[in-house]
């Protein structure tokens, strides 16, 4: 099963897989992923999401396959290209959202410097201007100027998810991995970190790839989505025709699984 | 090769393992040189902290056995050592250290900046400029400058490989969000040669200038955390700062005390319980230099034990 055309995508995996000794993490995948496009991931627990996630983001090396991102210099294989190379496509063309504010804040520092940091990592070295950008930043995601320079464990989860977003979107990326971003927040506060999701990644014209086993956001956010079943895809194509008619027999056991209202 | 060894060992101090029972300066000579291969490297690559095989001191970790190690593999019995502790020669730590090398090295020791052609120090660089023919030795409690940001060492060392140093920046950044300035006095962060980013030991960031493009040779030792780093002679050592929050270093209102100097580093020392206090040189050997030169607080300059408005005081209290 592939999910791939012949045009020029700004990411390109290939036969990705990734084995944990016999144990197989993900088989065989092949994506494209468009500027711009918002990408789910879904699954059951276990079928290998975030794997693929780790996979494709950089964080974990796959057994195999290519994973190739399109960048004005051409095309680089983030598995085969040097460390000091991948590290520095990550730092300022890609980011990283976790399920978990912790893994991708720093609890100690102020919330003006963890949104500064992917900055000052990038040569930033104006102290004036990244409290600007900074304070930019928390508005665009909707928390309060006045805490700037309070540190994450003072903040809600759902604020610390926005900040972690902030962080993440500060330097401009093209593409942006979020792995179960709003899973482990309250409903309302959910769908508040989606509308602020949709909206940047419309003005900003940002590729996210979001790993949810919630096909709720898949069906608000994405404009394709995958569905991965024991490390394998199972199916693919845009959102609404998944959800709505879908082909494989274990995707229509996920989407009738979901409580109807 | 042993015989080699001994032979090696006696070239530099003759007569001295027979007579204590120990090596010259205290180290066998396979330490020393270990040691001094990893000074070479360190000096090679400057600012960059090499390991080294740390040995068992006879004081503890934190006192400056990194410091010691690197003093007793350089020393031979024509150096004039000076030993210098938060910049005065007469402190316990430094008074032992010297002890120590006077008795183990048979080395003359001096107070006298000039005389000296090794100097350990702890948290000072003398006021007095050193020159091409001196090595300065400072003890180092934590080389890596960049733990405090980023706890794990395979990450650290990884930064420094990719010279991936914007984190080093969140450390100030947040100083001059919460004081409005950069707070940070002492092991203010430095680049060396343009390309590493290397704590200079814990001495006040007033001294920071002085470490650039200094004659001396310059050696970092860390006992417990085994590594030594180095910046050979002139070599461009800036410290980090914003674009519009310059490196500054400290100034004070008042002049030494006694010797009335307004360009040495002072120390502030508590005189009685009422909330006195005076201002005075923490190099001891500057300062009596200067007296010796005639320099004295004028009568007419601010009184030497300043006691601040009594209400106020007690507010502190």
């Amino acid at each position: 099963m592939n999910c791939i055309s012949n045009t020029n995508p700004l990411l390109k995996v290939r036969s990705l897989s990734k084995y944990y000794g016999s144990y197989i993490g993900c088989r065989d995948i092949s994506i494209d992923l468009w500027p711009g496009e918002i990408l789910a991931i879904v699954g059951e627990s276990g079928s290998g999401k975030s794997t693929l996630l780790n996979c494709i983001s950089g964080l974990m090396k796959p057994s195999t396959g290519r994973v190739c991102y399109r960048n004005h210099n051409g095309e680089v294989d983030l598995v085969a290209c040097d460390e000091a190379e991948r590290r520095q496509i990550r730092r300022s063309e890609l980011g990283i959202v976790y399920q978990n504010p912790r893994d991708g804040l720093r609890m100690e520092v102020s919330a003006g410097g963890n949104i500064g940091e992917p900055l000052m990592a990038n040569g930033s070295r104006h102290y004036g201007q990244i409290r600007e950008t900074a304070l930019a930043w928390l508005e665009k995601v909707e928390m309060d100027t006045a805490r700037i320079d309070d540190i994450p464990t003072q903040f809600s989860g759902g604020m610390q998810q926005r900040l972690q977003i902030a962080r993440n979107l500060v330097t401009n990326p093209k593409l942006v991995f979020m792995d179960e971003p709003t899973s482990g927040l309250d409903v309302s506060v959910q769908a508040r970190l989606l509308d602020i999701l949709r909206r940047l990644s419309g003005e900003l014209g940002l590729a996210l790839v979001i790993v949810t086993h919630d096909l709720a956001v898949a069906r608000l956010l994405a404009h394709r989505m995958i569905v991965m079943r024991q490390g394998e895809m199972v199916e693919c194509g845009l959102t609404d025709q998944v959800l709505d008619d879908p082909g494989h027999p274990y995707t229509q056991l996920l989407v009738s699984s979901v409580l109807q209202t | 090769m042993v015989k080699d060894e001994q032979m090696a060992g006696c070239k530099t101090a003759p007569n001295t393992a027979s007579q204590s029972g120990y090596n010259y300066a205290y180290l066998d000579e396979q330490t020393k040189r270990m040691i001094r291969r990893a000074v070479l490297k360190a000096v090679a690559i400057p600012g960059h902290q090499v390991p080294f095989g740390s040995r068992e001191m006879p004081l503890p970790y934190g006192w400056g056995t990194g410091g010691i190690q690197l003093t007793a593999a350089l020393i031979g019995p024509d150096d004039v050592l000076k030993v210098i502790d938060q910049g005065a020669d007469d402190t316990t730590n430094a008074v032992s250290i010297r002890t120590f090398f006077k008795k183990t090295a048979r080395v003359r020791t001096t107070t006298r900046t000039r005389q000296a052609t090794l100097i350990q120090t702890r948290h000072r660089i003398p006021e007095t400029p050193l020159d091409e023919h001196q090595i300065i030795v400072y003890q180092v409690p934590i080389p890596e400058p960049l733990q405090f940001i980023e706890p794990s060492r395979l990450e650290t060392r990884k930064m420094h490989a990719l010279s991936e140093y914007g984190v080093m920046y969140v450390k100030l950044y947040e100083d001059i969000a919460r004081y409005g300035r950069i707070a940070t006095g002492f092991d203010y962060p430095v680049r060396v040669n343009r390309r590493h980013v290397m704590s200079p030991s814990p001495i006040p960031k007033f001294d920071n200038p002085k470490m650039d493009h200094m004659p001396a040779l310059q050696l970092f030792g860390a006992g417990r955390e085994k590594r030594i780093y180095a910046v050979p002679p002139y070599t461009a050592v800036h410290a980090l700062d914003f674009e519009d929050h310059p490196f500054d270093i400290e100034k004070w209102d008042q002049t030494c005390a006694f010797c009335d100097s307004r360009e040495s580093y002072l120390d502030e020392v508590i005189t009685d319980d009422q909330g006195g206090r005076m201002f005075i040189c923490s190099d001891t050997e500057y300062c009596r230099n200067r007296r010796a030169a005639g320099n004295t607080q004028h009568p007419g300059s601010p009184a030497p034990a300043i006691s601040p408005n009594r209400s106020e005081d007690r507010k502190t209290l």
